[in-house]
């Protein structure tokens, strides 16, 4: 069997010009496909950065809230009412919203300003610089070492600026899991500098933070919440929420899904096409290659290994070239949101496999019906 | 060894449905022995194609019986033929149908590489053959680098490499000029047929009759008769 297959190899490679415009012609799909579907994934991700970096269990937030940088203000009692909940093992509040920076050289920024219970810090960041009890300390704020890091013109610990025209001390340097969408910078500091620092409508809890008891407790956690008026959802409900926003609500979702199927038709198209007269062209070959003795199974093995081998380089190169230019925009643009996830990879190959189905299909079929006798007579 | 090597019996053939229906063989009679070279000769469109097909397994008749070394091939199921083909018989088709991406030398081994032998042995013994067409020179370049006649001679290197015991002409000689088309014959004839071996030549080219064991004439799908053989 080997020696039909270098056969076949060589039929398909040495006709450069075809073999050239299938190589193209999938890899400029597979390159599509996944750097659309990348982008969509490092975009959802970074939507959810704050419930990754905050990593609470459960989330309560008024029910109109679709994602997690609109939150809307909730009174007081809401965090009491949690916390008299049966299965609530203990519940923080969390403030989240955007201040007005003014930098040591006089330049503004805007930033997110996270709160922190000021009794338990539920939900801090894991600093890498300076102590988190520092955040107790007049005028403390943590600094985020994320990719908007640069925004705040590198502070130290020490370092000085402004918010809203109170002076803010960095007394820490915190990391994060996961980047903001927003090509915003962000703070922690307590729950109650954040509301002195931070003009605020009449009610001021973003979100309350759960720990339930046990994971048993978390229906009626949900249920309880939602007798109050309120919304409790899991840390992958609320990831998932965000994702639906950014999928439907958005515009962003629908126009990926039809990038990604659009690229998968144009490679489909090419790369069938292309077979297809390739086939077509060497029709006469295989058929004197029946002729010969070639038998049909044997000819049905070349072309699935021509189309393999030309879709599965395809794939290889659209990776890499994927991987390539996601690479160089993250150089330029650290925040580049661009994942590509193991289940891109494989919506890819999935649809690479189609293609290569699809065109050996085509070819299979002429190439069965070709009778040797035809070619004797020509 | 000069038994019979190929028996055909009350051949026909037909294309065709209705009144487009084209009997193309008649019912034919025919006989060959190893050790000679048999042509049929007619004028185009008599199924001098049509009848090479069918005795080398590759277009089954309406009806009738071919014998090959005794086996009945037309009652062989599809990969035995296929099998069969490749084993025993020699195709040089009359547009030599060479792969103009393969080397020379990889066209001549193609029959050796379809029999699974391995991919270096096989262009080592295709060296072999080209050699004897006179054509070891030009192994590594493409077909069409070639002149019609040495393509032809490829395609007879080809056809002989894995040495079978019968080797078919259709129009050998057809886009040749006479003196190329008449050598290359003469070759076939003093290098490639032997008493093991039967070769069966259709053409309608008068210039290589000499060449020729025996001369039989068709016409209109029936085999007419015999034509000597010029001196
Ligand atoms: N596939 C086919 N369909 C219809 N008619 C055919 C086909 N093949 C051959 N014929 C007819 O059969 C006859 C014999 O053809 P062929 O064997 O090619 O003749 P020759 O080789 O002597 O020129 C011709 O009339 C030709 O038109
Ligand atoms: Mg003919």
């Amino acid at each position: 069997m080997k020696g039909i297959f270098r056969l076949a190899f060589k039929l398909l490679v040495n006709d450069k010009a075809k073999f050239s415009a299938l190589i193209v012609g999938i890899t400029f799909a597979v390159f599509l496909m996944v750097q659309m579907t990348s982008l969509f994934a490092g975009i959802l991700d970074h939507s959810s950065s704050t419930v990754l970096n905050v990593g609470a269990t459960m989330w309560v937030m008024d029910p109109s809230v679709q994602t997690v940088a609109n939150s809307i203000g909730m009174p007081d009692y809401v965090l009491d009412a949690v916390r008299s909940i049966p299965g609530v093992k203990f519940a923080a509040p969390l403030y989240s919203g955007v201040a007005l920076l003014k930098l040591p050289d006089g330049a503004w920024q805007a930033a997110t300003v996270i709160g922190l219970d000021d009794s338990t810090l539920f939900g801090r960041p894991e600093l890498i610089r300076g102590k988190i009890q520092d955040i107790y300390a007049e005028n403390a704020f943590i600094a985020v070492y994320d990719s908007e890091f640069k925004k705040l013109g590198n502070p130290q610990i020490g370092s000085e600026l402004q918010i809203n025209d109170h002076r803010a001390r960095i007394v820490g340097i915190a990391k994060v899991n996961v980047s903001s969408l927003f090509g915003l910078p962000t703070l922690y500091t307590t729950y109650y500098r954040a509301l002195q620092y931070i003009p605020n409508p009449r009610f001021t809890i973003s979100y309350v933070l759960v720990e339930p008891k046990t994971p048993r407790d978390i229906p009626a956690i949900k249920k309880a919440v939602a007798k109050i008026g309120y919304r409790a959802v899991t840390k992958s409900e609320f990831i998932g929420m965000i994702s639906a926003f950014y999928k439907y609500q958005t515009g962003i979702g629908t126009n990926i899904l039809i990038m990604t199927v659009i690229s998968f038709l144009v490679g489909l198209s090419i790369s069938g096409q292309t077979f297809y007269t390739f086939i077509i062209e060497n029709l006469e070959k295989f058929g004197a290659l029946k002729a010969i003795g070639a038998t049909n199974n044997e000819l049905v093995a070349m072309i699935l290994f021509q189309a393999a081998f030309t879709s599965l380089t395809g794939y290889g190169l659209g990776i890499g070239l994927c991987t390539l230019l996601v690479t160089l925009a993250k150089v330029r643009l650290p925040s580049y949101a661009s994942m590509i996830t193991y289940f891109n990879l494989a919506v890819a190959f999935v649809m690479v496999l189609f293609i290569a189905g699809f065109s050996s299909y085509v070819g299979v079929r002429r190439v069965l019906r070709i009778e040797p006798f035809d070619i004797f007579r020509s | 060894m000069s038994g019979i090597a190929i028996k055909a019996t009350s051949v026909v053939k037909s294309f065709g449905e209705g009144s487009a229906k084209v009997m193309a063989l008649k019912g034919l009679e025919f006989e060959a022995r190893f050790g000679e070279m048999v042509y049929i000769v007619g004028p185009s469109g008599s199924g001098k194609t049509t009848f090479l097909s069918v005795l080398s397994g590759i277009l089954r008749p309406d009806s009738g019986t071919v014998l090959v070394e005794g086996a009945d091939i037309w009652s062989m199921p599809a990969n035995a033929l296929a099998a069969f083909r490749l084993n025993k018989i020699g195709f040089v088709f009359q547009d030599y149908h060479l792969f103009p991406r393969l080397t020379t030398i990889e066209n001549t081994a193609i029959p050796l590489i379809l029999r699974r032998r391995d991919w270096d042995q096989s262009l080592r013994e295709a060296l072999g053959y080209l050699d004897i067409v006179g054509l070891k020179e030009r192994a590594q370049l493409p077909p069409v680098k070639l002149s019609g006649g040495e393509q032809q001679r490829v395609a007879i290197s080809r056809a002989i490499v894995g040495q079978p015991d019968f080797l078919v002409f259709d129009e050998p000689t057809a886009s040749l000029d006479g003196e190329t088309g008449r050598s290359i014959v003469r070759f076939v004839k003093e290098k490639v047929l032997n008493d093991r071996r039967c070769i069966i030549v259709v053409t309608h080219d008068s210039r290589i009759y000499e060449f020729a064991s025996r001369i039989l004439t068709m016409e209109d799908g029936k085999l007419t008769g015999t034509m000597p053989v010029p001196a």
